[in-house]
């Protein structure tokens, strides 16, 4: 294997997931001791470090393996190394530009891209890059082409976009207009999570398939039928977030009525549960195999949250809560990040066949991670009911008494980031060994 | 088996061209309720709002970060207003930290939150509940 540049890639993502776990750990410190650190480095400095180091690593770990599974596994030729190249040392710039920034306070963006809003340009030829190389290298003949090459062309087609539209508040067009500029900010950053989730539900169904070794899953009609309900929550269904601002209401009605559609995708994963279970070639790939096996887990969790706070009756009382934090880490960690960690595995043992994955550590470290997130989780959920209930049903008492009223919720949700973070680290430290050995060599 | 593309690829160009369509809308549809355009001190304050990151920790209609109360009606709310906001600004508390604005940034961070005020309420106490699942909101324009 000569082109190391996915690995460059995965090998960045892993680095920005820990570091971004330790500023989310700092930050969240912030819950339990107030006063502590905020004239050095508040809150509202870490944020930002966290949240751009999260999303970068599920974006930079996709990248990674798609190029991986299309050149190394697929064997594609691909249309041009150097511009994989350049993608890389853009992202790679940019990356470091972006951190000088938030540590400058160069922070005239907003929410999740807080970072100046010129390195946003780089980022974007970095994307354009990646599109003109992934057609290229595929489009020969649509022909046969299977679900998950749509969900990753998808995927990157619509990043640029929402990248793009997360910054129409440029112009003043949409700035001077409050309401609007907020709905299209919202729909952006929605609409960028749904372009990640093409590529990241993309690598599941081509792990799915690799793993299986059935090529069914990713070609028959059904696979295609979700990824078009996907593709349509992805352009639709994004005001969900939005259902308390006055906007008019049919975009609100639009929202509600296609969000709704995600309860089939909640039928079909119950109706299949027992045939989804993957059962074959288990052997080689144990640990890909029972991350895939807790990704089944978490989609089911996540999903009835979801649904629920859809319903624009559950979503008055759940918005603007914690309950939306545990929406947003259960899906990014307990869906993203374990179909990431499954495609890592598998990228680990295409590397280096040998290596054995399931150690002792590595499945105590998978199991430690996996009830972490669920107290993590449900800590997040608890202290967004009581903020919840504090707004609409008690209303009594001060937001800060409120606040003071939840902190054992903090601490558990704090000790249990830890649990996320050790657990974690143990998991991926062969991965990094394997990486850093291959890329060296 | 071999997928035929053809069907597929129509259905993407139908959704695409409903997309478009759904943008053209969506960009050119203001607020249910018609307010003024952010006055150039508004965009001022606005812009030290991003620059400040006051959205990590607080929210407006509901969205932002946590940590702080939302401020969508904090101009209005009964018994804050503007030199509520401005002692905040001054003296931080808690985990705010202090911040060290001249009056004139205040002043603009102030115009901001007013007109932000204007658009909306939040939290919409007087919305209704509907029996299918949906929420009437209240407008600034029926109070
Ligand atoms: C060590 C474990 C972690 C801790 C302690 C932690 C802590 C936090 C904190 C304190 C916030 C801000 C919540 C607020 O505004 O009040 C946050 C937000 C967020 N975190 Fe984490 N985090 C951890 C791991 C992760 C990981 C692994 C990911 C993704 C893979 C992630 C993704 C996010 C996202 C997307 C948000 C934004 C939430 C929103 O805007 O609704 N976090 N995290």
């Amino acid at each position: 294997m000569k082109n190391k540049v996915p690995l460059l890639f995965l090998l960045f993502a892993l680095t920005a997931l820990f570091l971004g776990m330790l500023f989310g750990l700092t930050a969240s410190l912030q819950y339990l001791l107030p006063e502590f650190l905020k004239e050095t480095v508040p809150f509202s400095k870490l944020r930002p470090f966290h949240v751009t180091s999260e999303t970068s690593w599920i974006v930079l770990a996709a990248t990674g393996s798609i190029y991986f599974f299309i050149a190394s596994v697929e064997k594609f030729e691909l249309f041009s190394p150097k511009f994989q190249l350049l993608h890389f040392i853009l992202f790679l710039l940019t990356g470091v530009a972006i951190y000088f920034s938030f540590a400058f306070d160069y922070t005239e963006g907003r929410e999740y891209f807080a970072f100046k809003p010129i390195l946003m340009i780089p980022i974007l030829i970095g994307w354009v890059l990646f599109a003109i190389n992934y057609f290229k290298t595929l489009y020969t003949n649509m022909k046969g082409w299977p679900v998950y090459y749509w969900m990753w062309g998808t995927g990157i087609v619509f990043m640029c976009y929402h990248l793009m539209e997360a910054h129409f508040w440029l112009f003043d067009f949409f700035r001077l207009n409050f309401i609007k500029d907020f709905a299209v900010q919202w729909k952006s950053t929605g609409s960028f999570t749904g372009s990640w989730n093409m590529l990241v539900y993309g690598i599941s169904i081509y792990l799915m398939s690799e793993i299986k070794k059935d090529t069914d899953v990713a070609t028959n009609k059904i696979a295609f039928f979700f990824y078009f309900l996907g593709l349509t929550n992805l352009m639709f269904g994004w005001a969900h977030h939005t259902y308390l601002l006055p906007t008019q209401p049919w975009i609100r009605y639009v929202a509600y009525a296609i969000s709704m559609t995600e309860w089939i995708v909640l039928a079909s994963i119950i109706y299949n549960w027992k045939r989804s279970v993957l059962k074959i070639e288990k052997e080689n790939h144990p640990m890909a195999y029972r991350f895939l096996l807790a990704t089944d887990f978490w989609i089911f969790i996540n999903i009835i949250l979801a649904l629920l706070f859809s319903i624009p009756a559950i979503n008055f009382f759940t918005h603007g809560t914690h309950v939306t934090v545990a929406h947003s880490m259960g899906t990014t960690i307990g869906i993203n990040t374990t179909i990431l960690f499954s495609a890592l595995f598998f990228i680990a043992h295409y590397v280096r066949p040998q290596l054995k994955t399931d150690t002792k550590w590595v499945k105590r470290g998978f199991v430690a991670f996996n009830i972490s997130l669920f107290i993590f989780f449900v800590s997040l959920i608890i202290a967004g009911a009581k903020r919840s209930y504090w707004m609409y049903v008690s209303k009594e008492g001060s937001f800060a008494e409120m606040q003071d009223s939840i902190v054992p919720y903090y601490i558990s949700f704090f000790i249990f980031g830890i649990g996320i973070f050790i657990s974690l680290l143990i998991v991926a430290t062969p991965i990094f060994k394997v990486l850093l050995h291959k890329i060296k060599s | 088996m071999v997928s035929n593309p053809r069907p597929y690829i129509f259905i993407m160009a139908v959704l695409l061209a409903l997309f478009g369509f759904y943008n053209y809308i969506i960009y050119n549809t203001d607020g249910y309720v018609a307010v003024e355009k952010l006055s150039p001190v508004a965009v001022q304050g606005q812009q030290l709002f991003q620059s400040n990151r006051c959205w990590s920790c607080h929210q407006l209609y509901g969205l932002g970060g946590y940590l702080g109360p939302d401020l969508t009606n904090v101009y209005s709310a009964e018994g804050k207003g503007a030199n509520y906001i401005k002692a905040f600004l001054n003296s931080g508390v808690k985990s705010m930290p202090q911040f060290h604005f001249t009056e004139e940034e205040k002043e603009a961070l102030v115009q901001y939150l007013k007109q932000v005020d204007e658009t909306g309420i939040y939290p919409n106490y007087d919305a209704e509940i509907e029996a299918t699942g949906w929420v009437k909101i209240k407008y600034r324009n029926e109070e």
